[in-house]
């Protein structure tokens, strides 16, 4: 596992802020030169600590009025039922993220919506209807928060 | 607000966050110059909030990931605020989300192993104010997370 100093968590950290920032302007405020703060950034890349770079959007401006949690509830829990449920989940667009989780619930999804009426068309025609779906409970997000974590 | 040329756009860029602005160009059929003109006005009215890198806390050695649901003492008013302020000072707090529903509040919590998470629950959890309830779901897998808006 990859051992991260002081300045790699600075780096981290802006770099969730801003992945855009450039290693120059970067190693400018950490007093390093461009090449010294461009490798570091590579090491981070390479080893997996920084896995990608995504795009904020206000879902709100999109059109996307409502996110709901849905928690979910396998009706049977074979095999086959587990693979069927997860391939059918993840290719409904609206369905943003698919959590496994061990607990009251097997599945956690994260739905968006343009409006609660839509959500409901979604609901029922999409993921209440998926191969062995059984309980399922709903949280309308209110509001949502990231925080840097533990670096 | 929005035209088919801007969705278009958006979600070229939100498949590939890492495209210059030429190769999204490219793929809308657009000139370089003109998807460059439309990115700016998505930028400057907000639409595109900005970039963030995708931090793998797996690689960086915390393998346990635990959703928190927690429903509150709403008899104090002041329960939610109160919470969440004190929440956001547990640096193992990776999102706050606030709910309708029947859960109040969720936290998503990581933590090094169990012998770990267990000392963040009991000492840093556990002491936030008002919680009535507390559910722990936990994370085996995520199926899907890309976090692609249906745009």
């Amino acid at each position: 596992m990859i051992e991260l100093d002081k300045t790699d968590h600075i780096i981290v950290r802006a770099l969730m802020r801003d992945a855009r920032v450039t290693s120059k302007a970067l190693g400018e405020k950490l007093g390093l030169s461009q090449p010294a703060t461009w490798r570091r950034i590579k090491r981070l890349k390479d080893s997996g600590v920084i896995s990608g770079r995504r795009l904020r959007l206000d879902r709100e401006k999109l059109g996307l009025g409502v996110t709901v949690f849905l928690g979910v509830k396998l009706a049977t829990k074979r095999r086959v039922s587990l693979e069927d449920f997860e391939r059918a989940v993840s290719a409904i667009p609206e369905v943003l993220s698919v959590e496994h989780v061990l607990g009251l619930y097997d599945y956690r999804l994260k739905v968006v919506a343009t409006d609660i009426p839509d959500f409901e068309r979604v609901l029922r025609r999409r993921i209440m209807t998926l191969p062995g779906a059984g309980e399922v409970e709903a949280n309308v997000l209110l509001s949502e928060e990231r925080r840097p974590g533990p670096i | 607000m929005l035209d088919d040329v801007d969705r278009r756009i958006l979600r070229q860029y939100q498949a590939a966050p890492d495209a210059s602005v030429a190769e999204i160009a490219e793929r809308c059929a657009l000139t370089a110059a003109s998807c460059w003109r439309r990115l700016e006005k998505l930028e400057s009215n907000g639409v595109i909030l900005g970039h963030e890198a995708v931090v793998d806390w797996q690689a960086l050695g915390f393998a346990v990931e635990v959703s928190l649901r927690i429903t509150l003492d709403k008899t104090q008013t002041t329960a939610f605020d109160e919470f969440i302020a004190k929440a956001r000072n547990v640096a193992e707090v990776l999102e706050i989300q606030t709910f309708l529903g029947k859960v109040d509040v969720r936290l998503s919590v990581i933590a090094r192993d169990m012998a770990h998470y267990q000392e963040v629950y009991r000492a840093h959890i556990l002491t936030l104010p008002h919680i009535a309830d507390i559910e722990a779901l936990m994370h085996i897998a995520r199926i899907k997370s890309d976090e692609a808006l249906p745009i």
